[in-house]
């Protein structure tokens, strides 16, 4: 199979959709012009002409109530926003209108919506443009939440969430839009609200999402190496939550730890262990973690934005801690001497 | 004889004024691939006339505003460099310590309350401080800096309602270089639109001029300011443009979002040649004068520069200090 990189899985899964369907257009800032938000709508004016591919004026709040207009009449809306920051502006027409559209109008109409949200982390955005907020739309019913890691999963969790008949809000994180990964030619679906399970094990269960998913994944090659087996549980969807695979899984490591994409603070991995407490409390043979964010605002410097993020270290040694054993620094690749960007390549500034 | 030798020495400080922003913010564009300063910048040049047009006829006690691309205004108003060094490279010396970054200037002796990166997001708040001024019977004028962009916002347009409605005295400076990011303002807004009727549709005095002359920013400035007797809300839109990219420190022409000649034109414009060129034809300035003064600026900015390199960094235990007030 082919490797393309995240943010083309994006492109080829918008350029899909909007071909197979002509009710569905894209509309946010920038979408045309030469970046593309980064990189995943590069060339679809050009392909599908202005209708269905088109700028905006400054208007986050006004433009997802038009498209929730439009949904109401039949179309497919795709929104993009570069920053979640600049999404919540509207959080007014997402949460009151088009999450509870349906259920008052006692289902005669519905709100077939996607919103792209982009998250991250790094070169000293600072308080206001790199903020996690998964979990402010995860709290609303009516709202479906999606977030990928990989390419594979990108491509077809942003086919099904434009085909739902729901609003579905759809995370990316900044530093995986450059990362690679198989993704097959033809279009393919891959059901929401259905986790995915990466590494299977039978020690503890390592749950995730988004952009931590592949430093889990690196943390669970280490943890391999020390002889503890892991069961690595990536989300893809966080609302609808995929309680089952989670249950099924501790119930047989009894060990779970969860690296939230977030703040920990009434977080994702607040949610998913509160779930386990009032399911298993008793089975567990070791208290669960959480592991996130540091639960403050992220400040620019690169000096202390360093000590808001889990890292593999942290990951690693969370793990043993759970074993009574110690982290051996040997056994963990070289620090990336710059945790503020995504990899060397990255210069700045955005 | 003595005023002219006043009007003098102004219009030199307006050119320097002008220089001084401009070579800041080339040495920031040179320093940044050195890759220490981490964090976005959205870089001035090309638009200093308006900044240096409006803050140099403020006082220190007159508050400034503004949004993602205020190293201009900041400096202009009297914001230390230093300290705004120091910010861009993350250190302690910086005017928010390296917490808030290039996006998040501040410097409350100069009178900068503020700065934020969400577009729009400072009107309302300026508004907020020009009312509070205007309950406490404090008489020093509010300004906020906007781009054009912003005047799409809705907050932009609640915002001229409550200030028209209370009579709020805020300066409203609307910057309008014709883009937002890579987009054009015809991909944004209506042929029929005009900011002047939206304005005078509140209520509000609408001043327009060219923003790249510094003489005609600050003449319009002081006309519709200090003639406004009931310390009515004001609103000045100034033409201008930016030359590098939105973000960044380099030149983006290979984009082609903008027309090569559109960009010429504009530099051919250019707020401090113009101004330079009229200030030696008419004998205000000579060569030599100004090499001098460039002379200084450069040690004076290359010691900023050295001084916010060698500065350190907050240590850790400041993560979890100054989110909650005391
Ligand atoms: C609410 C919001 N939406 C989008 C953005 C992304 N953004 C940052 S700067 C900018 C352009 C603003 O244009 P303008 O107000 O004209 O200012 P200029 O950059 O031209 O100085 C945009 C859209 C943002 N920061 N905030
Ligand atoms: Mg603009």
């Amino acid at each position: 199979m082919r490797e393309i990189k995240f943010n083309k899985a994006i492109r080829e899964a918008t350029a899909y959709c909007l071909s197979e369907d002509n009710m569905v257009y894209v509309m946010g800032l920038g979408v045309p012009d030469p970046k593309g938000i980064f990189g995943t709508t590069e060339n679809l004016l050009e392909e599908f002409g202005p209708e269905r591919v088109f700028d905006m004026p400054i208007i986050e709040n006004g433009a997802t109530g038009i498209a929730i207009g439009t949904a109401i009449m039949g179309m497919r809306p795709i929104i993009t926003h570069q920053r979640v920051e600049f999404a919540i502006l509207s959080m007014e027409q997402i949460v009151n209108q088009a999450a509870k559209w349906h259920h008052m109008t006692a289902g005669q109409s519905k709100i077939p919506l996607v919103i792209r949200m982009i998250i991250g982390r790094g070169w000293g955005q600072g308080a206001q443009h790199c903020q996690s907020l998964e979990t402010w739309f995860a709290h609303i019913p009516g709202l479906k939440v999606v977030s990928p890691a990989t390419p594979y999963d990108a491509k077809g969790l942003l086919i099904s969430s434009i085909k739902d008949n729901n609003p579905v809000i759809f995370f990316e994180h900044r530093w995986l839009h450059d990362t690679f990964g198989n993704v097959p030619e033809e279009s393919y679906e891959i059901p929401l609200g259905k986790a995915n399970i990466l590494k299977h094990g039978n020690d503890v269960t390592l749950i995730t999402y988004s952009y931590m998913t592949t430093v889990s994944l690196k943390a669970v090659e280490i943890l391999n190496k020390m002889n503890i087996s892991v069961d690595l549980i990536d989300l893809r969807s966080i609302k609808p939550l995929d309680y089952d695979t989670i249950i099924n899984s501790v119930q047989k490591t009894k060990r779970v730890i969860v690296v939230d994409n977030g703040w920990t603070d009434f977080g994702v991995s607040s949610e998913i262990i509160s779930d386990i407490a009032t399911k298993l409390g008793n089975q567990l043979k070791a208290n669960p973690k959480k592991i996130g964010i540091e639960n403050v605002p992220i400040p620019s410097t690169r000096e202390l934005a360093k000590y808001c993020y889990p890292n593999l270290k942290t990951i690693v040694t969370s793990v043993l801690e759970l074993f009574d054993k110690k982290v051996d620094d040997a056994i963990l690749p070289e620090e990336n001497g710059m945790p503020d960007v995504p990899n060397k390549y990255f210069l700045g500034p955005f | 004889m003595k005023d002219l030798k006043i009007i003098k020495n102004i219009e030199k400080k307006l050119l320097y004024e002008m220089y001084r922003i401009r070579n800041i913010e080339f040495k920031i564009a040179e320093y940044y691939s050195e890759q220490e300063m981490r964090c976005p910048v959205h870089l001035s040049i090309g638009q200093e006339a308006v900044a240096v047009g409006i803050c140099s006829y403020l006082k220190k006690s007159d508050s400034v505003l503004s949004a993602h691309r205020s190293h201009a205004h900041y400096v202009a108003k009297g914001g230390s460099l230093e300290k705004m060094l120091g910010e861009l490279y993350g250190k302690e010396t910086g005017c928010a310590q390296g917490k808030g970054g290039s996006m998040h200037l501040i410097d409350l002796d100069a009178g900068f309350l503020a700065a934020v990166p969400i577009v729009g997001s400072t009107i309302p708040i300026a508004v907020g401080t020009a009312w509070a001024k205007k309950l406490k019977r404090d008489t020093s004028k509010t300004v906020v800096f906007l781009g054009e962009g912003a005047t799409e916002t809705g907050v932009f347009h609640e915002s001229l309602g409550f200030a028209a409605l209370h009579n709020v005295p805020i300066i409203f400076i609307c910057e309008n270089n014709l883009y937002s990011v890579y987009t054009h303002l015809r991909d944004r807004q209506s042929p029929n639109r005009s900011l002047k009727e939206i304005v005078e549709g509140h209520g509000i005095k609408h001043f327009h001029g060219n923003g790249n002359s510094v003489e005609d920013v600050s003449s319009i400035f002081r006309e519709g300011t200090f003639e406004n007797e009931n310390n009515a809300p004001v609103f000045f839109e100034f033409d201008t443009y930016r030359w590098l990219e939105h973000c960044g420190p380099n030149y983006d022409d290979h984009l082609k979002y903008r027309e090569d000649s559109e960009v010429s034109m504009w530099k051919d414009r250019c707020p401090i040649n113009t101004f330079e060129k009229k200030l030696i034809d008419e004998g205000i300035l000579s060569h030599q004068e100004l090499e001098k003064y460039l002379e200084k600026l450069n040690i004076e900015i290359e010691e900023a520069f050295k001084k916010a390199k060698k500065s350190s960094f907050l240590s850790k235990e400041h993560l979890y200090e100054k989110i909650y007030s005391d």
